[in-house]
């Protein structure tokens, strides 16, 4: 930078100076944090290829079994649909907190009270057993005729427990999210809407939604994968996903440790691809509210690597 | 076409327990450009957002081309507009706002297509032939395709006030169009204002630019504390206030 300024400067005088060729500054301090971290990386790695307990074999045997597959493939569309139901209604909920209706303000308030209030595996377990609350579920008028009785463990089989119990408690935490993001876009923007004789809804949906995109992207990338990783608690519904497929594998014979860290391989697999992902959909939404936008891995790769070809 | 334009008639309005406009009366018959200027937290802008709507009334009446602002006459009664009849009444209205106020995620072009294609339900493809034309007619013909971040603060106004047209209002409101603004940049909006004016539009216009309040006014207000001191010929006005405090507010801003 202060190169540039003062090639600037006696470019003004005509004649360009030489480089400046000054030692670099010396940073000790990076040679010793490197030596500790890369003693405590050796230790892992040797560890990790000299222990036999880890079974490293017998884990890939199980890697992309049937069952484990299975078992990924339920986690994944879980975490999907639990997070359809969460973003949607919590959408609805944000909307709803910001009504002027003090009732509609009230009942969203109440819901994100409820939801986010209680441990999402007691409201698992409760989906679960509604049942024994509950033992038929029926349409009809209230506290009158019912048309329509059904046993409600055939109404609520286990997954819908495993959709219900995710998606409406996901939904507390995307109504919170949703509502920071409507916040942060400025007033006059809903106002220059107005302006042009646009409709609440229309204002909503057209200018104020995308903007606030910016906002409610990456908290949402950052739910979508401790929803990833909340699915696990699906194993207690009791229903197959990863982690109740590695169980039911491990109880039969009694690898724990190896089956454990085979599954965090899968999480940590999946968390990964969902982070690039992320990335990518940050970039879309910064369209328009920076001049540039920000170089993609990629593309900081190819720059490092012509630079260094200057050199 | 109505009588009047514009018609206020002891316009009151509060914030809180803060009265803000202290019964406001303003008549603005169809072609003229009315300015209004005071200081800070005169009220000027909010009796300006009063016009169309942003800002409810709490007393008086405001009328815009011969229809009640917010209400609805039926016989000796007064109804309140719904939600969709306030939109509607708001399309003959244009407003322009000190900070510009344009959608940042959409372009140039999109910003001014977005109203005559979602709420007047045009033809895109008219709508964007005219949208270059209001663009050319503001010296920005080559920005169609930018987005708002990428351009000063004259230029983003240029295309607010394009956008405003794009709806083909018949009255334009601006709010301190110019305070935001680069005092290098002020010109290039005073100008697509004044060759607005010339085209016969219905102005009003809160503003600290006395200057064009003199050449392009018709009609000036000075107010402060939430009423009109003096109002008149803008040129008599101010060559010739005849209230103390115009006096004093002039000798601060020419």
């Amino acid at each position: 930078m202060a190169q540039i300024h003062v090639e600037n400067v006696n470019k003004a005088h005509g004649g360009k100076p030489e480089a400046i060729s000054a030692i670099p500054l010396r940073h000790p301090g990076r040679w010793v944090a490197v030596a500790i971290i890369a003693l405590f990386m050796a230790m892992g790695l040797h560890t990790v290829f000299t222990n036999p307990r880890f079974k490293w074999s017998l884990q890939w045997s199980y890697f992309f079994s049937a069952q484990i597959l299975h078992g990924v493939s339920t986690t994944l569309e879980l975490t999907v649909a639990s997070m359809a139901i969460g973003v949607t209604l919590g959408v609805i909920l944000a909307v709803m907190r910001l009504s002027s209706n003090p009732i509609v303000t009230g009942a969203a308030w109440f819901y994100i009270w409820v939801f986010r209030g209680t441990p999402l595996l007691v409201q698992l377990l409760i989906w679960a057993n509604l049942g024994a609350l509950f033992p038929t579920l029926s349409i009809g008028l209230p506290f009158g005729h019912q048309f329509f009785v059904k046993q409600t463990f055939t109404i609520i089989p286990s997954v819908a427990a495993a959709l219900l119990g995710l998606g409406l408690n996901e939904a507390a935490y995307m109504a919170e999210i949703v509502r920071a993001g409507i916040i942060s876009v400025g007033e006059g923007q809903a106002e220059a809407a107005a302006s042009i004789g646009m409709r609440k809804m229309m204002i909503m949906r057209r200018i104020v939604l995308p903007q606030a995109m910016r906002v409610i992207v990456p908290p949402t990338g950052n739910e979508t994968i401790s929803m990833l990783k909340s699915t696990s608690l699906v194993a207690y519904v009791p229903y197959v996903e990863l982690l109740f497929a590695t169980q039911n594998i491990y109880t039969r014979n009694y690898q724990i440790m190896p089956l454990l860290i085979m599954a965090s391989l899968w999480y940590l697999g999946i968390t990964s691809i969902l982070m690039i992902g992320q990335y990518y959909v940050e970039r879309y939404y910064a369209k328009g509210s920076s001049r540039q936008l920000p170089l993609t891995p990629l593309q900081k790769i190819k720059m490092r690597i012509s630079k260094f070809g200057v050199k | 076409m109505a009588e009047l334009m514009v018609s206020a008639q002891k316009v009151h309005k509060h914030f809180g327990r803060h009265e803000v406009l202290k019964g406001i009366d303003l008549s603005v018959p169809p072609g003229q450009v009315v300015c209004i200027i005071g200081p800070s937290g005169s009220g000027k802008s909010t009796f300006l957002r009063c016009i169309n709507h942003l800002e409810k009334i709490d007393a008086g009446l405001i009328e815009v081309d011969g229809d009640l602002v917010g209400y609805r006459r039926k016989g000796d009664k007064i109804f309140e507009l719904s939600e969709r009849e306030v939109a509607e009444r708001r399309q003959r209205i244009g407003m322009v706002f000190q900070h510009f106020n344009l959608f940042p995620h959409r372009t140039v072009v999109e910003n001014i297509t977005e109203g005559p294609i979602k709420v007047l339900k045009e033809d895109r493809g008219q709508v964007t032939e005219r949208a270059k034309e209001l663009l050319r007619k503001v010296g920005l013909s080559e920005k169609e395709n930018a987005y708002p971040a990428s351009l000063s603060g004259g230029q983003q106004q240029r295309v607010a006030i394009a956008r405003a047209l794009a709806m083909r209002p018949k009255l334009m409101l601006f709010d301190e169009p110019t305070s935001a603004l680069d005092p290098e940049l002020v010109g290039d909006v005073l100008g697509v204002m004044r060759s607005l004016a010339e085209e016969g539009m219905t102005m009003i216009v809160v503003t600290h630019e006395i200057g064009f309040a003199r050449e392009v006014g018709d009609y000036l207000i000075f107010m402060d504390g939430g009423v009109v001191v003096e109002a008149g010929d803008p040129r008599n006005v101010i060559a010739n206030p005849q209230q103390e405090r115009t006096r004093l507010f002039l000798s601060k801003v020419l």
